[in-house]
């Protein structure tokens, strides 16, 4: 086995990984980038390592262990105080990966995956090969993050989402929690849950279940309550649209605990708690279930983090979502660009028309201004510095303009645009989508 | 390293033009509202200041002048590029502390900060074409721009006005309208034609003396808003020009000549998308006033369909706010960096334009009869916004050069 050698050749890790995926990740041109090849590599030693644990199904149990006193987090970025739009080689580098991740693998099975509501297994292992669900991950805890950069996870986000939505929610709803496991879990808890998330092998899966079926739901105010009782939380309310519920090893989920929302690790397996399907108009390819929590007890030490750290979950999974609606209205516009060039009517391409350009035109404003929002707000929260109302109007401006956007997309396209023969409909689904989700995705 | 804050070097700058905002313009803003065509002779006052703000290295004090001072080269797209070939990293120069430094002079007033002595449109393009010999001639000169005709508006490539040499002179035959401080400038900068069936590349641009006897002042315009700021109309009949105030290269070429003119634009529609965020941030931040008065606070960490209309619109024009505010400030980081930004320095004029109309019409209607009245500044705000939309290029050309760029559309493709 690859794990004796201390440092095995490409072909053990082959092996032991499966040559297959390691023939398809070699292949992506971005691997021809030799620092990101080292990434990627060792994320692929360290799946070699563990590469002999026994298969696990859903529904794991997770032994409680002992961490060694302070919690591991990621280290906040450096910052210069000038004005830039450039990313940092390193950012560039890992963007690249994940466009190729987008254009390569998840765009070809899109339309499959809304479809079928489910993320294809090929999809989930070449993005956990390329290492996307760890970049927030501590390289102590078994993750590849150098540094913590909510800036770089925009970046990826805007390509995965770009790529495809439903399919970007499927693949990096688990980083969801293993972030908020390094951000705001202790040490027991960073220690009991967090390597199997880091597992390249066989990595766990879970959702960051914040979202309620009430019109007018707030984060802040759950309907979801939590009840001291000795040692336990007692926990009664549902979560909805939550990604992979029904395969899930963890939830978190939000519920008022003591008059304040907070986040609360629950095991699937616990009694009271059940799962129901709920598909959506959009992000099918996440496989969207209902959680019901029906006097279901957890220890009080699940509790994760502090009720500002829940406030914080809930401010980066706005920004994430502004992200991902980023990165599909880019698919949009990319795609009415082509086409409203080739379609003719009238004797000409359409784009000739103002009331089509314009409305093109419209798309790349209201997208650019967006996306300066959003690595605004990023790179605040980066220097430590409070990005509230950057993400409230990366959110406002998401909810309003992205789903125009995803309505023109279709539009344009006319009859085209309403059947299935181009990608257009799925994206106005899931751009509508990306406006009004709390939880599932955080930078 | 990607960062959108204030760079700290013009944070000083920044400040400077704040309190220009609010202890000079913010004053004497209504007065000169209602006193339309009256000089402000505060602003002379000013001057100094101006100067002072312009000459402190990489900044602007209020206007449209490009011409950075310390190295004496026009701002405009390639001048960063030396820079920042030489620093062999990230600028941060005159175009950027510019669009700054503008939007704070327009929370003060708009009307005022075009009315600036020395920081006329003209200045710009007179940083943006002109050659070493005429910058160090006008530079410390007040030029207004004239480029609209009474029968050519946004098509600027069609322009009548005409200039023929004869001998060492050029002779200018014309009329020009919408003169941005026309009869205060010094010098007003002429878009005239050397022969109109070689269409817009015979476009040339002249430097002409206010007193210049070919050059009559026919009226000054009364206006729905930026009062405060002259609107002059021109005739130009045989008006002889000296050969060498014809800025930039006297040539016909077969391409470039009217790309070399209109390369102005490139550097002044950040600066008017500048002034439309100013004058936003005015309204909003009033208005957010008010309504908290009134009880309405804004929570953006609630979603907006739980808070009252008030306060979501409130976060709705925020939002929008700041889509423009960054699109201004990557246009002006382009250019200071050398990267081509004619389309993105429409989008954010485009952006800018018209969230500042919306904005300040909608608080105008949330503040009701406050808003509406001349009590406070709201309705002058929205009077004054319109002209943001409209001129530099209106909305509907920002969206055609957009287009144009984005779909690869020629002018005879998307006329």
């Amino acid at each position: 086995m690859s794990h004796l050698h201390s440092k095995p050749s490409l072909a053990d890790r082959g092996q032991s990984f499966g040559m297959r995926l390691i023939t398809r990740a070699g292949g992506l041109e971005a691997m021809k980038n030799a620092a990101l090849r080292a990434k990627v590599e060792k994320v692929l030693y360290r799946g070699a390592r563990q590469g002999f644990k026994a298969q696990v199904a859903a529904g794991r149990m997770f032994s409680a262990k002992t961490g060694s006193g302070e919690p591991t987090r990621s280290r906040p970025a450096r910052a210069r105080h000038e004005f830039d739009l450039t990313p940092t080689d390193d950012q560039q580098m890992i963007r690249e990966a994940a466009r190729e991740l987008a254009d390569e693998v998840l765009r070809p099975a899109g339309a499959q995956a809304d479809a079928d509501r489910r993320a294809p297994g090929p999809v989930r292992e070449q993005s956990a090969q390329m290492g996307m669900a760890l970049l927030g991950v501590p390289t102590e805890l078994g993750g590849v993050a150098e540094e913590a950069s909510a800036v770089t996870s925009v970046l990826v986000m805007e390509e995965l989402a770009r790529g495809d939505m439903g399919l970007a929610v499927a693949v990096m709803s688990s980083a969801a929690v293993a972030n908020c496991l390094v951000n705001y879990g202790d040490s027991a808890q960073q220690a009991t849950y967090l390597a199997d998330f880091t597992d390249e092998s066989d990595p766990a899966t879970g959702a960051l279940a914040l979202m309620e079926p009430q019109p007018l739901f707030d984060p802040a105010r759950p309907q979801t309550r939590g009840r001291r009782d000795g040692e336990e939380l007692v926990l009664d309310g549902t979560k909805s649209l939550v990604p992979g519920a029904a395969d899930a090893d963890l939830f978190i989920v939000s519920a008022l605990v003591d008059g304040a929302a907070r986040l609360v690790i629950v095991p699937p397996a616990s009694d009271g708690l059940t799962v129901a399907d709920d598909p959506a108009m959009g992000l099918r390819a996440a496989h969207t279930g209902t959680v019901h929590l029906e006097g279901v007890r957890v220890p009080a030490a699940n509790l994760l983090g502090t009720a500002a750290d829940h406030a914080d979950a809930v401010a980066r999974g706005r920004l994430a979502w502004a992200a991902a609606a980023v990165g599909t209205s880019q698919a949009v516009l990319d795609q009415v660009t082509a086409y409203t060039k080739e379609r003719k009517a009238f004797g000409e391409p359409i784009a000739h028309r103002q009331a089509v350009a314009f409305t093109v035109a419209n798309i790349a404003i209201e997208l650019d201004g967006l996306r300066l929002v959003v690595w605004r707000a990023a790179a605040l929260l980066d220097r430590g510095l409070d990005a509230t109302s950057q993400i409230a109007h990366a959110r406002s401006l998401a909810e309003r303009h992205c789903a125009q956007i995803g309505s023109d997309g279709v539009q344009l396209l006319g009859g085209h645009g309403f059947v299935k023969e181009f990608d257009n409909e799925r994206w106005y689904r899931d751009l509508r989508g990306a406006g009004l989700m709390e939880g599932v995705l955080l930078v | 390293m990607i960062d959108l804050e204030v760079p700290k070097k013009f944070v000083p700058l920044v400040r400077q033009a704040a309190g220009l905002a609010d202890q000079v313009f913010r004053p004497i803003s209504r007065k000169y509202d209602l006193a339309e065509h009256e000089y402000p002779l505060e602003l002379d006052l000013m001057s100094a200041v101006i100067d002072g703000l312009s000459d402190s290295g990489a900044s602007q004090g209020a206007g449209a002048r490009t011409t950075s001072g310390g190295s004496g080269e026009p701002a405009g797209v390639g001048a960063g590029s030396r820079a920042a070939r030489s620093k062999g990293g990230n600028v941060n120069g005159s175009n950027l502390s510019s669009v700054l430094s503008i939007m704070q002079t327009c929370r003060g007033d708009v009307g005022l900060t075009l009315s600036l002595p020395r920081q006329g449109l003209g200045n710009a393009a007179i940083a943006a074409v002109a050659n070493d010999e005429q910058k160090a001639r006008y530079g410390s000169k007040w030029a207004a721009m004239a480029i609209t005709e009474p029968d050519t508006g946004s098509d600027s490539g069609a322009i009548r006005t005409t200039a023929v040499k004869d001998g060492d002179d050029y002779v200018l035959n014309g009329e020009k309208i919408f003169v941005t401080s026309g009869e205060r400038a010094e010098l007003v900068v002429v878009w005239a034609t050397l022969d109109r069936s070689l269409g817009k590349r015979a476009i040339k641009s002249f430097v002409v003396r206010r007193d210049n006897p070919g050059l009559k002042l026919e009226r000054l315009e009364h206006k729905l808003g930026i009062r405060a700021s002259d609107t002059a109309a021109f005739t130009l009949v045989d008006c002889r020009v000296p050969a060498e105030d014809l800025l930039g290269d006297p040539e016909v070429r077969i391409e470039g000549g009217f790309g070399g003119a209109m390369q102005t634009f490139d550097n002044t529609r950040p600066l008017v998308a500048a002034m439309a965020v100013g004058l936003a941030r005015a309204s909003l931040d009033l208005t957010t006033e008010l309504l908290g008065r009134a009880g309405v606070i804004a929570d953006p960490s609630a979603p907006a369909a739980t808070q009252s209309y008030a306060a979501a619109r409130l976060l709705q024009m925020e939002s929008d706010y700041e889509a423009a505010y960054l699109l201004t400030l990557r246009a002006a980081w382009m250019a200071d960096n050398g990267k081509p930004n004619s389309m993105q320095a429409s989008m954010a004029k485009a952006k800018a334009g018209r969230t500042c109309v919306d904005i300040a019409l909608t608080c105008v209607q949330l503040c009701g009869a406050t808003g509406y009245a001349e009590t406070e500044l709201l309705e002058k705000w929205a009077r004054d916004a319109k002209i943001l939309d409209i001129f530099e290029g209106t909305q509907q050309i920002q969206l055609l050069v957009v287009a144009r760029r984005l779909l690869e559309l020629t002018s005879a493709e998307l006329k």
